[in-house]
């Protein structure tokens, strides 16, 4: 059964080819079912390696299925194999899972799009990628997928790329990650000049390996590797490109942007967690960092306006949230985190996509309001994301977010501060965005707001063209908000039962994912030693927090006590001026700068060469003197030869 | 008595090498080489090499002179050349430098080199039973066979090489003519 | 017994004017001819030693040599026939054509 491991990314592969090949022949919708059914046969593969994992006994979980040899020079041996052990196997259950439900999602999402088997084509491709990124079992396969995922991030940003914002942000997220990838690349590099091998598993690995490594080294590994996933997660300061990629469509948004690539980065810290636990510097870097991304981005959440850069920057802090875990060693907790966000996160973008498509392509959440009653599916799995996601009881939140404060609060009391105020904040901004858009009065158009049924009676509109940029709302509104089609309610409905009771996975006294993680940490795991009834504590603190944050956005945004605009300074709205001041530096210093190296490649370097080929000329032209063509010069030449010849012999030997 | 030969003779042959350089008529030049050759077999035959200076008298002053003027008179490059001007810059004060330097060091060398120290005899006696000729003669048609074998041959082909380098293009419309 | 060493000097000296004959003059003819003096001035050289070194060895040297010369002069009077044919007075210096 474990041998089923290599379907699991054989299959979207294949798909991919297919569609590739034949997509426009089959066409809307059958492509996008097809797609599906690529990724849920992928997932069924999961399962069964899931199962065969399973039936080992818990130190023998750990299997690697070798497809071919791939490079093997000198003392270097990389081969595509795939590792099946707990860790991965749970990536590649999330992954496919909320994969395949968003997959059915596109298809009723991307119904009428001009180019709608493309984008199947690149969504096979992107689960491709990223199964291959989590399955393969050494630094460069992991790498090869890492590119993989960036690549159709920016086909898929861009999708829409008769927009010029969508092209622009598709470029951005793609330079982004790239800077993030010089630093994956020279740990590989250091990686394999410290340890002979870039193999995660097997007494030769890596990870087996680890500590023999010179703290140094190890620092080295880890940050360097830390930039990568800084790079791919969107952590400080190469976060930059996730607000901007909400210009891909919504499924794009929740698939990559919030369940699976971001996730990427904390997939591979946990991975090399024996390498972190050999430089203390490292974890603790990685925390704050973390910390610092998870408050400075609900802080810009507070104040965005529209519906998806809210969820970009929730997400940019969830993923604050997971690398704080890392940190402080709780690597269980944040791979518990990573899965519950998967839910909730996906839940809500696919519902934040079913809003937009239900107001006609409006995005701005002061044009919404009073949803609830037009969307009521949309409206009740979006609020069970939103409980979730503020960490209310009993949803998977809950449990995912104490278990990573708890492991805080025995590290390191100042980062817990600021993951506890986080989680205030997460709760106010999510509460503002269910108050704004599902609540309170309706500001989508100037008619009176109809009865329910009077609105539900309405004919199906066709989703607007894709091309309709935002904020133009006056020649859009045809009619009134209506309910999404039951192929985009379905995932809706599946994703808000997971975020419901996903919490068991690693209930606190069972903690089923900690001993199921066991054998992938080799022992890395820092030990959760905090009294119980602190833990309790600090779960109730917590929870007051987020009801605090909630009871605080109904007063701003549901009874008007407070006016909006305070809550909302435009510094927040703005994310603190950070793209405006990238811009700044790089069309002044930065130009200047590479201006200079322009100038000096082009006079210094090329005229350095060029000299050369100058000088070797002039003495070549210098040197034709000599060929005079007249026989008797060369005849001088060779008496004179001979001569100095003689000369030296008679000098050099003895009589 | 011998210095007196000996002088005799190499006042002839530095003699007519100077003639030969000197001469601006080349018909001169190729008289001055035969007075030079003659001085050299007399030397030769004071060296006891009766058999060299034979062949030397007949085959350099007798063969290869006359074919010298055969082709001087054949073609007409009678005509004295101009020895005033010399057209290429710094040619004879280079030429002289140079001649200069390798007489001195040649003369150093032989002041140096006539006490021999080499293997006496290698190929045969010379002062032993046989005479001169007979000598030579043992010696080129024993162990030195191959060369002489491979000498003939290069005469043939100088031979063929002189006919061919030297006759008149052939034109279509001559068959049968004697095409020279 | 004449010494030698006198001898050696004759045939350094030949040698000598040989060689400034062919650096100086311009008659194809004539610098022929003092490649000629060359080849004798190492003629007499070589007789020297083999008297010397009591070998015949020498002797049989001059012998080649002397026939290579033969050969060598008919060779090249048919290159210089050739030549003068089509440029009649051409000197040494008239055949500058590699020149650079």
């Amino acid at each position: 059964m474990l041998s089923a491991v290599w379907l699991v990314p054989a299959l979207p592969l294949a798909g991919f080819l297919v569609l590739l090949l034949l997509g426009r022949r089959l066409g809307d919708p059958l492509a996008g079912w097809f797609a599906t059914l690529m990724v849920a046969a992928s997932f069924a593969a999961g399962i069964v390696t899931f199962a065969g994992l399973l039936a080992e006994d818990a130190e023998d979980r750990s299997f690697t299925f070798r497809l071919f040899e791939w490079i093997h020079v000198g003392g270097f041996e990389v081969d595509v194999s795939f590792l099946a052990d707990p860790l991965s196997v749970t990536m590649v259950l999330f992954v496919t899972g909320v994969g395949t439900l968003i997959h059915l999602y596109s298809i009723g999402y991307m119904h009428g799009d001009e180019r709608y088997p493309t984008f199947f084509v690149y969504l096979n491709l992107f689960a491709f990628s990223m199964l291959v990124l989590v399955l393969g079992d050494n630094l460069l396969l992991t790498f090869l997928g890492w590119e993989g995922v960036g690549v159709c991030s920016y086909l898929l940003i861009s999708f829409w790329f008769e927009r010029n914002t969508a092209a622009v942000a598709g470029k951005k997220a793609f330079i982004t990650n790239r800077v993030g990838d010089w630093g994956f690349m020279v740990a590989i590099f250091l990686t394999f000049f410290a340890l002979g091998s870039l193999t995660y598993a097997g007494e030769d690995g890596i990870l087996e390996r680890a500590g023999s490594l010179p703290e140094s080294t190890a620092l080295g590994i880890a940050l360097l590797l830390f930039v990568g996933a800084a790079g791919k997660s969107a952590q400080l300061p190469l976060y930059v490109w996730l607000p901007d990629a909400m210009e891909g469509p919504t499924p794009v948004s929740a698939l990559i942007h919030a369940a699976t690539m971001v996730t990427a980065g904390v997939y591979l810290m946990v991975r090399v967690s024996p390498i972190l636990e050999q430089a203390d510097t490292a974890l603790t870097v990685i925390g704050v960092i973390g910390a610092a991304t998870a408050l400075f981005a609900a802080t810009c959440a507070v104040a965005q306006r529209d519906i998806k850069r809210v969820l970009a920057y929730s997400t940019i802090s969830q993923l604050g949230y997971m690398f704080l875990a890392v940190g402080v060693g709780a690597y269980v907790a944040a791979i518990f985190h990573m899965v519950t966000h998967a839910f909730f996160k996906a839940l809500l973008f696919l519902g934040a996509g079913s809003v937009i498509h239900g107001v006609h392509e409006e995005q701005d959440m002061r044009r919404m309001g009073a949803l609830q009653k037009y969307m009521p599916v949309t409206a009740a799995t979006f609020i069970v994301g939103w409980l979730a996601i503020a960490g209310v009881i009993p949803f998977a939140g809950f449990w995912s977010k104490d278990e990573i404060l708890a492991s805080a609060w025995q590290d390191n009391k100042i980062l817990w501060a600021v993951g506890f105020v986080t989680a205030i904040l997460t709760a106010f901004y999510m509460s503002r965005q269910v108050y704004l858009v599902f609540y309170g009065e309706a500001r989508w158009h100037e008619r009176d707001i109809k009865s329910p049924d009077e609105a539900l009676a309405e004919p199906e509109h066709e989703p607007a063209a894709a091309t309709a940029a935002p904020g133009d709302e006056a020649e859009h509104h045809e009619g009134d908000p209506h309910e999404s089609p039951w192929i985009m309610l379905v995932p809706l409905v599946v994703l808000a039962c997971l975020s419901l009771v996903g919490g068991v996975i690693n209930l606190p006294w069972w903690l089923t994912l900690e001993h199921w993680l066991e054998p992938s940490l080799e022992g890395s795991l820092h030990e959760l030693e905090v009294a119980g009834w602190i833990q309790v504590t600090l779960a109730v603190v917590t929870l007051a927090g987020a009801i605090g944050g909630i009871l605080a956005a109904r007063a701003v945004y549901l009874r008007q006590r407070v006016p909006a605009e305070r809550v909302e300074p435009p510094v927040l709205q703005h994310a603190w001026y950070v793209d405006e001041g990238l811009s700044a530096v790089v069309d002044g210093p930065v130009e200047e700068v590479a201006d200079g190296a322009a100038a000096f490649d082009r006079r210094g370097i090329d005229g350095l060469v060029n000299g050369i080929a100058h000088v070797i000329q002039a003495g070549g032209s210098q040197l034709r003197v000599l060929q005079t063509g007249y026989v008797r010069n060369y005849a001088l030449g060779m008496a004179a030869g001979a001569v100095l010849l003689l000369a030296f012999f008679i000098t050099r030997a003895s009589f | 008595m011998e210095y007196v030969v000996f002088a005799a003779a190499a006042a002839i042959i530095v003699g007519g090498a100077l003639g030969v350089v000197l001469s601006p008529n080349p018909v001169h030049s190729a008289l001055m080489l035969v007075a030079t050759l003659f001085g050299v077999a007399v030397i030769f035959v004071q060296q006891d090499a009766h058999f060299l200076a034979a062949v030397q008298v007949i085959v350099y002053a007798g063969a290869i002179v006359v074919l010298f003027l055969f082709v001087i008179m054949l073609l007409g490059v009678d005509k004295a050349e101009v020895l005033s001007t010399e057209p290429l810059g710094g040619q004879r004060p280079a030429a002289a430098a140079v001649a200069v330097a390798g007489l001195g060091l040649a003369i150093l060398l032989a002041v140096q080199a006539a006490e021999v120290t080499g293997a006496r005899s290698v190929a045969g006696e010379l002062s032993g039973d046989y005479s001169n000729l007979e000598i030579v003669g043992r010696t080129l048609f024993t162990d030195y066979l191959f060369a002489f074998e491979a000498t003939s041959a290069l005469l043939v082909i100088a031979v063929v090489g002189a006919v061919v380098l030297a006759r008149r293009p052939r034109q279509p419309e001559e068959v049968g003519t004697d095409g020279g | 017994m004449v010494d030698d060493t006198w001898y050696l000097i004759l045939s350094a000296v030949l040698f000598t004017i040989g060689g400034m004959g062919v650096l100086v003059r311009r008659n194809p003819l004539v610098m022929f001819m003092c490649v000629e003096l060359m080849l004798n001035a190492v003629n007499l050289t070589f007789v020297t030693f083999s008297r010397a070194l009591d070998d015949v060895g020498g002797q049989v040297v001059v012998f080649f040599v002397l026939v290579v010369a033969a050969a060598e002069v008919v060779v090249g009077l048919g290159i210089i026939v050739s030549i003068l044919r089509r440029r009649p007075g051409a000197t040494a210096d008239d055949v500058s054509l590699l020149r650079g």
